[in-house]
């Protein structure tokens, strides 16, 4: 076992540990800040995998510009545990009946996805430095790159007029 | 296992550990002297005579405060969230002390027949991981300020992050302009460049000016200091913390303000060049040349430290909608025309100057 693997285990179980602390946590604020954590280790994974700048972007975009409207919401709210209205019944049930189903189409899903022999390249390949990535990304892929720019643009028009009405 | 374990380069992990040390406490030795420069800048400016009496020139002042913050009482209010109350203060000199790990503090050290690169981590990210870390630095704030269980400090938490997420844009569009000169998001190469070179203020005194103001409002200064408008908000995010917790968010902000003073020194002005003179004709110094370079960009930093609280101590404070006007009215769009006019110049310049 040489490093990186040792770092991989570390990371995810801090992902899946802090993932879980999100949902089980009782504050909201709580699982906002566990949720910071998640990304973190995300980040870290990106970083093994040699994607740097995925790794930073997805810290600087997640973690550090979304997580804080998030935190701004909650924060505002006021959300305590005494004031917090309780759950309708009906709504419980509907919800495991609706994760159930998620499990089920999962299994299904993942039963296909054999990853037996296919080890992800930690530490080599070098698509994901900011160079190759860049060129990759403005001359193969630029007619997507363009069109998500576009879909970027019209959503932050469609957010200006919302928040003049 | 263990074999693959022990592979580590051991030298490597004690250079970096002493760089590490050796910069932050350096960091902390400058913002503890920042305080006292503050006050006498301040009384300069409003013609008295500022801290004289602790030591000569009152130069023990800053220790003295760091005794008064340590003994004063510590106190939790009973309302807070505890644990958040606590993670505040540490976060924000978290975030304020990570950044240091991506500036070249000078060239290379001869050590022995070791080469130590007085960097401590050369990623090819530089500038981004910058970024990263300063969208950090909003936590701080924010979870302190919510933490405290208290209107005042929960508005203020809300309009230092709001200020923080407005300023990074324009700082963001700014720095697009000056990369796309350099071609490089590594700090380390953007110095090489302009050793080489002019320095990189010189063709971008626009995008280095947005910077400058974005790098005032990111510090949480006057006059963008809102997050602590006294008359506004008592005292701020800070208003429940006392002891060295509240000592920790003060004295993050010189840190900050260190850092961000550095930062501008290497990406506009040559970094630890030595200006006026060529560098690489002093390389029989040896390792003295190293300490030279690292003086000169402390020295630089000084001055950009100077600059901050010489605007701190002459332009009274912005109010709250004139703040979100100047960012997203007046800088993202001065930021966005740098840079298409950067862009048109770099892409007139590959082409050799043809249409």
């Amino acid at each position: 076992m040489d490093i990186s693997q040792v770092l991989f285990y570390a990371l995810s179980a801090m992902a899946l540990g802090s993932a879980i602390m999100v949902v089980i946590s009782r504050n909201p604020v709580h699982s906002v800040l566990w949720l910071i954590i998640t990304f973190f280790a995300i980040s870290g994974h990106y970083i093994l995998l040699n994607a740097q700048f995925l790794g930073i972007v997805n810290l600087i975009v997640y973690a550090g510009a979304i997580m804080v409207l998030f935190l701004f919401v909650i924060m505002l709210m006021n959300l305590n545990a005494e004031t917090e209205p309780q759950k309708n019944k009906w709504l419980k049930l509907a919800g495991v009946v609706a994760g159930g189903c998620l499990l089920l189409v999962l299994v299904a899903a993942l039963k296909q996805a054999e990853v037996k022999g296919k080890v992800a390249m930690l530490g080599t390949g070098d698509i994901g430095l900011i160079k190759n990535l860049g060129h990759a990304l403005f001359t193969d892929y630029v007619v997507p790159f363009e069109l998500s720019s576009i879909l970027f643009l019209s959503a932050m028009v469609g957010a200006v007029v919302i928040g003049k009405k | 296992m263990h074999s693959a374990l022990l592979a580590i380069d051991l030298f490597f992990v004690i250079e970096k550990l002493v760089l590490i040390v050796a910069i932050v406490s350096i960091s902390l030795v400058i913002a503890m002297y920042e305080t006292y420069a503050e006050r006498k800048v301040a009384a300069f400016i409003q013609d008295r005579r500022g801290p004289n009496r602790a030591g000569p020139f009152g130069l023990l002042q800053p220790l003295a405060d760091g005794v008064k913050l340590f003994m004063k009482e510590e106190i939790i209010p009973n309302t807070s969230n505890r644990f958040l109350f606590i993670l505040g203060p540490c976060l924000a000199m978290l975030a304020a002390m990570m950044t240091s790990a991506v500036v070249p503090w000078g060239g290379t050290i001869d050590f022995f027949g070791r080469q130590v690169n007085l960097q401590i981590a050369d990623i090819n990210i530089g500038i981004l991981y910058v970024f990263g870390v300063v969208s950090m630095g909003v936590y701080g704030i924010m979870i302190g300020g919510w933490a405290s269980n208290n209107k005042f400090s929960l508005m203020a938490a809300l309009r230092g992050a709001s200020q923080v997420i407005s300023y990074e844009l324009p700082m963001g569009l700014s720095l697009i302009a000056l990369l796309m000169l350099t071609g490089s998001l590594k700090m380390s190469e953007i110095v090489a460049q302009q050793i080489d070179g002019w320095y990189n203020v010189l063709y971008q005194p626009l995008g280095f000016f947005i910077f400058l103001v974005c790098a005032f409002a990111e510090c949480n200064r006057t006059p963008f200091d809102l997050p602590e408008a006294e008359n506004e908000l008592n005292f701020g995010y800070h208003q429940e913390y006392s002891s060295m917790k509240l000592g920790f968010y003060l004295f993050a902000e010189y840190i900050n303000m260190f850092i961000s003073s550095v930062i501008m020194a290497t990406l506009f002005f040559g970094g630890y060049d030595i200006p006026f003179v060529n560098d690489a004709s002093l390389s029989g110094l040896g390792n003295w040349l190293a300490l030279l370079q690292g003086l000169s960009l402390i020295i630089k930093v000084c001055i950009f430290i100077f600059v901050f609280m010489w605007v701190r101590w002459t332009i009274p404070r912005f109010r709250y909608d004139q703040l979100m006007n100047l960012g997203w009215k007046t800088l993202i769009p001065l930021a966005l025309v740098n840079m298409v006019v950067t862009a048109a110049i770099v892409l007139l310049k590959s082409n050799g100057w043809k249409f």
